[in-house]
Protein backbone atom coordinates (compact mmCIF):
# COMPACT_ATOMS: atom_id res chain seq x y z
CA UNK A 1 0.00 0.00 0.00
CA UNK A 2 1.24 3.51 -0.98
CA UNK A 3 -0.03 6.71 0.14
CA UNK A 4 -1.46 9.65 -2.13
CA UNK A 5 -0.92 13.52 -0.54
CA UNK A 6 -2.91 16.11 -2.60
CA UNK A 7 -3.72 19.81 -1.19
CA UNK A 8 -5.04 22.88 -2.13
CA UNK A 9 -6.11 26.50 -0.88
CA UNK A 10 -8.46 28.80 -2.02
CA UNK A 11 -9.60 32.60 -1.63
CA UNK A 12 -13.09 33.00 0.55
CA UNK A 13 -13.18 36.51 -1.07
CA UNK A 14 -12.94 34.70 -4.62
CA UNK A 15 -15.93 31.97 -4.02
CA UNK A 16 -17.54 34.94 -2.42
CA UNK A 17 -17.51 37.22 -5.21
CA UNK A 18 -18.37 34.54 -7.84
CA UNK A 19 -21.28 33.95 -5.78
CA UNK A 20 -22.34 37.68 -6.35
CA UNK A 21 -21.99 38.17 -9.72
CA UNK A 22 -23.02 34.66 -11.13
CA UNK A 23 -25.38 33.29 -8.16
CA UNK A 24 -26.98 29.49 -8.68
CA UNK A 25 -25.76 29.46 -12.01
CA UNK A 26 -22.16 29.21 -10.29
CA UNK A 27 -22.88 27.11 -7.57
CA UNK A 28 -24.82 24.12 -9.96
CA UNK A 29 -21.84 23.97 -12.09
CA UNK A 30 -19.22 23.33 -8.65
CA UNK A 31 -21.41 22.21 -5.85
CA UNK A 32 -24.08 18.98 -5.64
CA UNK A 33 -27.47 19.93 -4.68
CA UNK A 34 -26.22 18.44 -0.59
CA UNK A 35 -23.27 20.19 -0.81
CA UNK A 36 -25.26 23.69 -2.08
CA UNK A 37 -27.88 22.96 1.24
CA UNK A 38 -25.32 21.87 3.60
CA UNK A 39 -23.21 25.18 2.99
CA UNK A 40 -26.61 27.32 3.09
CA UNK A 41 -27.04 25.89 6.74
CA UNK A 42 -23.66 27.37 7.80
CA UNK A 43 -24.36 30.01 10.50
CA UNK A 44 -21.53 32.41 9.73
CA UNK A 45 -20.33 32.49 6.45
CA UNK A 46 -21.37 30.74 3.51
CA UNK A 47 -18.69 31.87 1.40
CA UNK A 48 -16.29 30.20 3.63
CA UNK A 49 -17.93 26.94 3.45
CA UNK A 50 -18.26 26.52 -0.47
CA UNK A 51 -14.45 27.84 -0.49
CA UNK A 52 -13.44 24.82 1.77
CA UNK A 53 -15.65 22.28 -0.56
CA UNK A 54 -13.85 23.95 -3.34
CA UNK A 55 -10.72 23.46 -1.99
CA UNK A 56 -11.13 19.65 -1.58
CA UNK A 57 -12.62 18.93 -4.67
CA UNK A 58 -8.97 20.12 -6.56
CA UNK A 59 -7.05 18.61 -3.07
CA UNK A 60 -8.62 15.33 -4.86
CA UNK A 61 -8.29 16.18 -8.08
CA UNK A 62 -4.30 16.04 -7.61
CA UNK A 63 -4.63 13.09 -6.50
CA UNK A 64 -6.88 11.43 -9.10
CA UNK A 65 -5.35 13.20 -11.88
CA UNK A 66 -5.36 11.23 -15.44
CA UNK A 67 -5.85 12.77 -18.71
CA UNK A 68 -7.89 9.57 -20.25
CA UNK A 69 -10.58 10.33 -17.77
CA UNK A 70 -12.48 13.44 -17.23
CA UNK A 71 -13.96 13.98 -13.54
CA UNK A 72 -16.13 16.84 -13.21
CA UNK A 73 -16.07 18.90 -9.77
CA UNK A 74 -19.62 17.27 -9.08
CA UNK A 75 -18.64 13.90 -9.07
CA UNK A 76 -16.51 15.13 -5.71
CA UNK A 77 -18.79 15.56 -3.22
CA UNK A 78 -17.93 16.92 0.67
CA UNK A 79 -20.10 15.70 3.44
CA UNK A 80 -20.08 16.21 7.41
CA UNK A 81 -20.25 12.83 9.34
CA UNK A 82 -20.84 13.86 12.93
CA UNK A 83 -18.71 16.91 12.38
CA UNK A 84 -16.18 15.39 10.63
CA UNK A 85 -15.81 16.36 6.37
CA UNK A 86 -16.20 12.89 4.25
CA UNK A 87 -15.53 12.77 0.73
CA UNK A 88 -17.56 10.44 -2.06
CA UNK A 89 -16.48 10.07 -5.08
CA UNK A 90 -19.21 9.38 -7.91
CA UNK A 91 -18.70 9.19 -12.18
CA UNK A 92 -15.44 10.13 -13.39
CA UNK A 93 -13.83 10.46 -10.43
CA UNK A 94 -15.11 7.38 -8.98
CA UNK A 95 -13.72 5.68 -12.00
CA UNK A 96 -9.99 7.03 -11.43
CA UNK A 97 -9.91 6.09 -8.11
CA UNK A 98 -10.96 2.52 -8.65
CA UNK A 99 -8.48 2.22 -11.29
CA UNK A 100 -5.60 3.60 -9.27
CA UNK A 101 -6.96 1.31 -6.55
CA UNK A 102 -7.54 3.76 -4.36
CA UNK A 103 -10.40 2.96 -1.83
CA UNK A 104 -9.95 5.10 1.27
CA UNK A 105 -10.34 9.30 0.96
CA UNK A 106 -9.36 11.07 4.55
CA UNK A 107 -10.01 14.59 4.40
CA UNK A 108 -9.33 17.58 6.59
CA UNK A 109 -10.42 21.47 6.07
CA UNK A 110 -9.07 24.20 7.75
CA UNK A 111 -9.67 27.80 7.24
CA UNK A 112 -8.19 30.96 8.17
CA UNK A 113 -10.25 35.05 7.45
CA UNK A 114 -8.92 34.73 3.79
CA UNK A 115 -8.21 31.50 2.97
CA UNK A 116 -9.77 27.70 3.08
CA UNK A 117 -7.20 24.90 3.24
CA UNK A 118 -7.64 21.19 2.14
CA UNK A 119 -5.66 18.27 2.56
CA UNK A 120 -7.07 14.51 1.59
CA UNK A 121 -4.85 11.31 2.03
CA UNK A 122 -5.74 8.28 0.08
CA UNK A 123 -4.38 4.54 0.45
CA UNK A 124 -3.23 3.19 -3.09
CA UNK A 125 -3.35 -0.63 -3.22
CA UNK A 126 -0.03 -2.14 -3.61
CA UNK A 127 0.51 -2.96 -7.83
CA UNK A 128 -2.35 -0.37 -8.94
CA UNK A 129 -1.86 1.64 -12.03
CA UNK A 130 0.08 4.60 -10.35
CA UNK B 1 -7.17 39.51 -33.25
CA UNK B 2 -10.82 37.90 -34.29
CA UNK B 3 -13.86 38.82 -33.23
CA UNK B 4 -13.90 36.10 -31.16
CA UNK B 5 -10.59 36.36 -29.62
CA UNK B 6 -11.65 39.60 -28.68
CA UNK B 7 -14.35 38.76 -26.80
CA UNK B 8 -12.58 35.85 -25.18
CA UNK B 9 -9.39 37.99 -23.78
CA UNK B 10 -12.62 40.70 -22.31
CA UNK B 11 -14.02 37.99 -20.55
CA UNK B 12 -10.59 37.08 -19.30
CA UNK B 13 -9.95 40.60 -18.40
CA UNK B 14 -13.24 40.44 -16.34
CA UNK B 15 -13.32 37.22 -14.76
CA UNK B 16 -9.55 35.87 -15.33
CA UNK B 17 -8.06 37.56 -12.63
CA UNK B 18 -4.75 37.33 -13.93
CA UNK B 19 -1.77 39.23 -13.10
CA UNK B 20 -1.23 40.45 -16.68
CA UNK B 21 -3.83 41.83 -19.53
CA UNK B 22 -5.50 39.61 -21.17
CA UNK B 23 -5.16 41.92 -24.11
CA UNK B 24 -1.52 41.10 -24.22
CA UNK B 25 -1.66 37.42 -24.18
CA UNK B 26 -1.19 35.79 -27.69
CA UNK B 27 -3.68 32.99 -28.81
CA UNK B 28 -1.20 30.04 -27.72
CA UNK B 29 0.07 31.76 -24.76
CA UNK B 30 -0.80 29.08 -21.62
CA UNK B 31 -3.05 30.88 -19.76
CA UNK B 32 -2.35 29.00 -16.57
CA UNK B 33 1.25 29.56 -16.71
CA UNK B 34 0.19 32.85 -16.82
CA UNK B 35 -1.74 32.96 -13.76
CA UNK B 36 -5.28 31.79 -14.38
CA UNK B 37 -6.47 29.61 -11.60
CA UNK B 38 -8.76 26.94 -11.35
CA UNK B 39 -11.41 28.26 -9.72
CA UNK B 40 -10.61 31.72 -12.05
CA UNK B 41 -11.32 29.31 -14.85
CA UNK B 42 -14.73 28.69 -13.57
CA UNK B 43 -15.73 32.60 -13.66
CA UNK B 44 -14.12 32.44 -17.24
CA UNK B 45 -16.54 29.75 -18.14
CA UNK B 46 -19.72 31.21 -16.95
CA UNK B 47 -18.39 34.74 -18.65
CA UNK B 48 -17.98 32.88 -22.07
CA UNK B 49 -21.70 31.43 -21.61
CA UNK B 50 -22.97 34.92 -21.17
CA UNK B 51 -21.09 36.51 -24.12
CA UNK B 52 -21.85 33.36 -26.73
CA UNK B 53 -24.63 32.43 -25.30
CA UNK B 54 -23.90 28.87 -24.76
CA UNK B 55 -23.21 26.59 -22.49
CA UNK B 56 -20.36 24.34 -21.69
CA UNK B 57 -21.51 20.45 -21.29
CA UNK B 58 -19.85 18.36 -18.42
CA UNK B 59 -16.97 16.82 -21.09
CA UNK B 60 -15.99 20.54 -22.01
CA UNK B 61 -15.46 21.40 -18.32
CA UNK B 62 -11.52 20.02 -18.18
CA UNK B 63 -8.62 22.05 -17.94
CA UNK B 64 -7.08 21.86 -21.61
CA UNK B 65 -10.67 23.95 -22.59
CA UNK B 66 -9.49 26.81 -20.92
CA UNK B 67 -5.38 26.26 -21.14
CA UNK B 68 -5.05 29.44 -24.08
CA UNK B 69 -7.52 32.07 -26.13
CA UNK B 70 -6.83 29.27 -29.18
CA UNK B 71 -8.09 26.71 -27.18
CA UNK B 72 -11.55 28.04 -25.87
CA UNK B 73 -12.29 29.85 -29.20
CA UNK B 74 -11.94 26.13 -30.59
CA UNK B 75 -13.97 25.00 -27.83
CA UNK B 76 -16.49 27.25 -28.83
CA UNK B 77 -16.50 26.11 -31.90
CA UNK B 78 -17.35 22.66 -31.13
CA UNK B 79 -20.63 24.55 -29.70
CA UNK B 80 -21.89 25.21 -33.05
CA UNK B 81 -23.26 27.91 -35.31
CA UNK B 82 -24.65 30.03 -33.17
CA UNK B 83 -21.49 30.06 -31.43
CA UNK B 84 -19.98 31.13 -34.73
CA UNK B 85 -22.06 33.68 -35.41
CA UNK B 86 -22.18 35.71 -32.29
CA UNK B 87 -18.56 35.23 -32.38
CA UNK B 88 -17.86 36.76 -35.53
CA UNK B 89 -20.16 39.27 -34.39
Amino acid sequence: MTLAVGADLQGIDEVRESIEIYGVRYLRRIYTDREIADCARQPSDVARAFAARFAAKEAVFKILKDDDVIAAWKDIEVSLDSGRPVIALRGGAAQLASRQGIATIALSLSQSSGTAAAVVVAERASGSSR
Amino acid sequence: MSSAGMTIREVLEANGRLPVSAMTLRDDDDLYQNGLSSHASVNVMLGLENAFDVEFPDELLRRDTFKSVAAIEAALTTLGAHVQSDANG
